[in-house]
């Protein structure tokens, strides 16, 4: 039994300790405080490895770290949702600080004024960005923001069927409707470019620019579902924001949107964390934390934890949703990100990312073999027409180092959907190009 | 604790006060806004609602709990008090007077014979 | 030294907000010039020409995150008895592995040749977990604690449909449970029954026999319970609702004191979710981000949520639905940067590490329940598993606020207050293994100290806490009239 020895650097009881806390505790052994379990199920077979001192640790990770190609933001051609943008250098030793890092949430606002002044800046920001009047404190990542807008739009309208326009990631498809379909809300698929709503709508759902890269009319979308008496919710590319007409432009009621683009590492899918942003009417239907500014007993401003009664702890069945995360570390990063990138500097990305993806689509265009299927105005992101299968291009790429884009034939024939941005150098988006010309 | 007597009570905490007009105010006793705390928000019916006597016609609630609002009496709300959107502490502040809730007119005055007097529902909340 | 207060004057004006330290014409960033050929941009309809985000340097923005990270308590710095919440120190080494750029730089969308290091973690991370739990598979995909209950919900509301009993509707949650559980039911579609427990803080059988019918789908249920007790009548709990057809959702939110010591599995869960931010030592993060994986018996495996790793024949990983998957519940396969730090603590731990984890947690909790009992009431006689509930009620005068806001002034967060409901004025009290005797030792003198003031004077302890950076809230106007942001009108 492990009782004897230290094992880990992590556990500070030694033998004698536990001698002395068993003894006041009046028990002879460890063993006995675990005599409630029956004793058929007690101490089971674990079959796990042994420990791992910490340098054969890193040993092992560092070899497993090695087998992923991950070169870099410079040789990465890859979104579909997931960005690698720069990010100052300031931003993680900021954020990983262990008083943001290993905090919980801010239940003791005397001791926890760090975490909720960071959640009401990032409240701040993104409100501003997005255009629209409240944020929450943070959702999980884009997708499960969007379909919580649905869930929300069918609180506030009354009505249980949502519509998707053509457009939106199939992957935030799908989540929209695995959080839907057991509530007995019906979704349907409409045309973004003439959306035609069915009755007792409750929102229409909508991406921006949409998972191809095209900026869409989306106050059309948004008089199209305001006519139908739905709410418009709009899932927004943050950085896209600095240089397009934000969401609330268009009259949108819910904007969401997933905020690894503020220059969160893609780390494999997470974490991430989801913007949601809406009009001031709809406060009390919004799920998930919000943070509010007051006083103290000093008359200081401070900051708690507020509108607590839609959520689980103290509505229980009737909340407005099960959440209780914030993801308050990512948006904290998102938050220092904004902070650092400003007013000059988010736009001025954001203009990078048009002029640097502008440009290679233009050389890619003129290759042989490859062409532009997709009409419409793109931000960072556009369909290419490949001479082959992607997965060939993908594999070409790939023996260069080179991440290429994401396999979309299934949209679009030959399809590959492309990202370039600020990250890419002319010499870089060069070198893609060379490649790209090998493939036939 | 204070108590009206110009008014009658429901074991839910609700009181009903007929007006000259032959419309009933409702709102929440003391006992019910003490044990309740800071309120900071108060869901009402609209104005031209049907409400139905010890049915829930609302909600309120403090910092961290929600407690439902049950209708002393049967009848259409003729007017909400529209001072508790932005000030909703008249219900601590004021619960017999200033933090009224709706004006209902009554769909049957008989009701109100189902509910207590004063020293009725002081023996309840004693 | 002289007496100061906590917050100087200075450190107060370095909690101006961003937007209001800002100056037209600062920047925090430095970035390249276009070297590409200019596209003409789009016509101005489209564009935006509002941006209003703050201008600051960097250095200033360092300084005002480096000051309000100091207004913050933390594991790093402050012994945190958050009960339920296993606030365990969080090893800096999982911090590093998760950093590595071969995880940190990978996309999720790349194809799985090239991301076969990661898939590996995946894999192995999966079955150490159904390894733990006794369970056939699991998923990684769920986001956070809430989302695995959602995630385990959803799969046992699929289990059975496909045994042709979608009909069921009835779900069984205890009293004292965490209000994430009944939210979770009725995110699902079900309707809660509340079912109670007994004089022992065991849940009341009779209560779930009189419920085990043909409408019932099931119970979701956390073990050991909210109450810090290994719940002796689960077992048999389970065969009932088994019994009458259902499906038991296990909430592992209490994982930390059963690793080793007990399997879910065989203890008669079907699914069950573990929150790797408690038991596996991720960071908290100021309120996430977690992650909350499910694993489940072989009968609800072909259901959860995907995509989830597997391997092939060669020795090839890649990333596949279950057959039956109720899908996605997020964009990509799961927090991959908190699930790689959660396998960096199991593989430094090792087997043996499991029963150190959960048997010093156990012991510090029983210690502090022993040393404590002079001063509170305990609602149930009987040995604890990793956390102690006491209620507050002994001392008359004292409340669990006033006490847990005295201790803040005293370098200790507070235990979690008046949770589970069924106990009033409760104190929820868990320490973890990674604290010390001689910090346990100084939280019950801090805890004697207090009593004795709320003996003596109980209206200094009603307006505790005196030396933390912000004094008690006014909540109520934070609700009343709700400022959300910062705005121009508003400043």
């Amino acid at each position: 039994m492990a009782e004897t020895g230290l094992r880990s650097p992590f556990i500070p009881n030694t033998p004698e300790d536990r001698a002395v806390m068993l003894a006041a505790v009046g028990a002879g052994s460890v063993e006995e405080l675990f005599a409630d379990i029956p004793a058929e199920h007690r101490h089971p077979p674990l079959a796990l490895p042994e420990a791992l001192d910490e340098m054969a640790l890193r040993r092992e990770m560092e070899a497993l770290a090695a087998r992923n190609l991950a070169p870099g933001a410079s040789a990465s051609f890859l979104g579909a949702g997931v960005y690698h943008h720069f990010c100052p250098s300031a931003v993680a030793p900021l954020v990983t600080r262990g008083e943001f890092l290993t905090s919980y949430t801010p239940y003791q606002p005397e001791v926890s004024q760090g975490t909720l002044q960071g959640s009401y800046e990032f409240q701040s920001l993104t409100a501003q960005l997005f255009g629209m009047e409240v944020s929450n404190a943070g959702m999980y990542d884009g997708a499960s923001a969007l379909a919580e807008a649905a869930l929300m739009a069918c609180r506030v309208t009354g009505h249980a069927r949502v519509a998707l326009t053509n457009t939106v990631n199939p992957r935030y498809v799908d989540t929209v409707r695995a959080y839907t379909a057991p509530q007995g809300i019906e979704v349907y698929t409409v045309d973004a470019a003439a959306p035609a709503l069915e009755p007792e709508t409750a929102a229409l759902l909508a991406q921006y620019p949409n998972f191809l890269g095209v900026i869409e009319d989306a106050q059309a979308q948004s008089d199209a579902a305001h006519a139908a008496g739905a709410l418009y919710c709009l899932s927004a590319d943050p950085v896209a924001q600095a240089l397009f007409k934000p969401a609330g432009a268009f009259g949108a009621d819910i904007a969401t949107g997933e905020g690894q683009a503020l220059g969160v590492p893609a780390s494999f899918g997470g974490p991430y964390v989801g913007i949601f942003t809406c009009k001031r009417e709809h406060i009390r239907q919004l799920p998930g934390r919000i943070v509010g500014r007051t006083t103290d007993a000093q008359g200081r401003t401070g900051y708690v934890l507020t509108l607590q009664p839609r959520e689980q702890h103290i509505r229980r069945e009737h909340a407005t949703s099960n959440i209780c995360t914030s993801t308050a570390l990512v948006g904290l990063w998102a938050t220092v990100y904004m902070a650092l990138m400003g007013k000059q500097g988010l736009r001025r990305v954001a203009e990078l990312c048009y002029q640097k993806a502008h440009y290679a689509a233009s050389r890619i265009g003129e290759l042989p073999g490859y062409g532009l299927p997709v009409p419409g105005t793109f931000f960072q992101e556009f369909v290419v027409y490949c001479p082959t299968a992607p997965d060939r291009v993908n594999r070409a790429l790939e023996a260069e180092g080179i991440v290429g884009g994401l396999d979309v034939s299934d949209q679009v024939p030959n399809g590959m959907l492309l990202c370039i941005n600020e990250t890419h150098t002319r010499a870089d988006i060069d070198r893609l190009v060379a490649v790209l010309k090998g493939v036939r | 604790m204070d108590l009206p007597n110009d008014r009658s009570y429901s074991k839910e905490h609700e009181w009903a006060l007929p007006q000259p007009d032959g419309t009933v105010l409702v709102g929440i006793t003391e006992f019910a806004q003490h044990e309740l705390g800071d309120v900071v928000y108060v869901e009402l019916p609209k104005a031209s609602a049907q409400v139905a006597q010890f049915k829930q016609m609302g909600e309120v609630e403090s910092v961290k709990a929600v407690s439902e609002l049950f209708s002393p009496l049967s009848g259409e709300v003729v007017e909400v008090n529209t001072a508790l959107k932005d000030t909703p502490e008249l219900v601590n502040e004021s619960p017999y007077e200033k933090g009224w809730l709706v004006r209902v007119k009554p769909a049957n005055p008989a009701e109100l014979d189902a509910l207590m007097d004063a020293a009725a529902y002081g023996a309840l909340t004693a | 030294m002289a007496d100061f207060p906590p917050v100087t004057a200075e450190a107060l004006n370095e909690r101006r907000l961003l937007m209001e330290r800002s100056r037209p014409g600062r920047t925090g960033v430095s970035l390249p010039v276009c070297d590409v050929p200019q596209s003409p941009l789009p016509d101005a309809a489209l564009l935006r020409d509002d941006l209003d985000l703050p201008e600051v340097s960097e250095g200033e923005v360092v300084r005002y995150f480096t000051t309000l990270s100091q207004l913050n308590f933390s594991v790093d710095t402050n012994f945190y008895p958050l009960g339920s919440c296993t606030m365990k120190y969080n090893p800096k080494v999982n911090e590093a592995m998760a950093a590595l750029p071969g995880f940190a730089g990978l996309h999720p969308h790349q194809p799985p040749r090239q991301a076969q290091g990661a898939l590996e973690v995946l894999f192995r991370l999966q079955s150490l977990l159904a390894e733990v739990t006794g369970m056939a598979a699991t998923s990684l995909v769920p986001l956070a604690g809430a989302q695995g209950e959602l995630a385990g919900v959803l799969t046992i509301r699929a289990a059975l449909e496909a045994r042709g009993q979608g009909h069921r509707r009835k779900m069984l949650i205890p009293d004292t449970a965490h209000g994430t559980n009944p939210a979770t039911a009725a995110m699902c579609g079900f309707n809660v029954v509340s079912i109670p427990s007994t004089p022992e803080g065991n849940i009341d059988l009779d209560a779930v026999r009189a419920q085990a019918d043909a409408d019932l789908a099931g119970v979701m249920f956390t073990q050991p319970t909210t109450l810090g007790l290994f719940d002796r009548n689960a077992v048999e709990m389970c065969r009932l609702v088994h019994e009458a057809g259902g499906l038991v959702y296990g909430d592992g939110a209490n994982m930390n004191a059963l690793l080793g010591r007990a399997k879910m599995g065989p203890l008669g869960f079907d699914v069950v979710h573990l929150n790797l931010h408690k038991t596996f030592s991720t960071p908290h993060g100021g309120g996430g981000p977690g992650a909350g994986p499910i694993c489940a018996n072989e009968e609800l495996a072909p259901f959860i949520p995907g995509p989830i790793a597997v391997r092939d024949g060669s020795g090839e990983y890649d990333l596949a639905m279950p057959e039956h998957s109720i899908g996605r519940l997020g964009a990509s396969h799961g927090n991959f940067g908190v699930l790689i730090r959660a396998f960096t603590y199991i593989s430094e731990l090792g087997r043996e590490g499991m029963l150190d984890i959960s048997g010093n947690a156990v012991l510090n909790a029983n210690y502090l329940k022993a040393r404590l009992c002079p001063l509170f009431d305990l609602p149930y006689e009987r040995g604890v598993m990793h956390e102690v509930v006491f209620s507050a009620r002994k001392r008359k005068g004292a409340t669990a606020l006033n006490i847990s806001k005295r201790l803040l002034d005293n370098g200790f967060h507070a235990p979690t207050m008046y949770f589970p409901l069924v106990v009033p004025e409760a104190l929820m009290i868990e320490p973890t293994e990674t604290e010390s005797k001689e910090t346990l030792d100084a939280f019950i003198e801090v805890l004697e100290r207090i009593d004795a003031e709320a003996a003596s004077d109980p209206d200094f302890l009603a307006h505790a806490p005196y030396q933390t950076p912000a004094s008690r809230m006014n909540e109520a106007q934070a609700a009343r009239r709700p400022v959300l942001r910062w705005s121009r009108e508003g400043a």
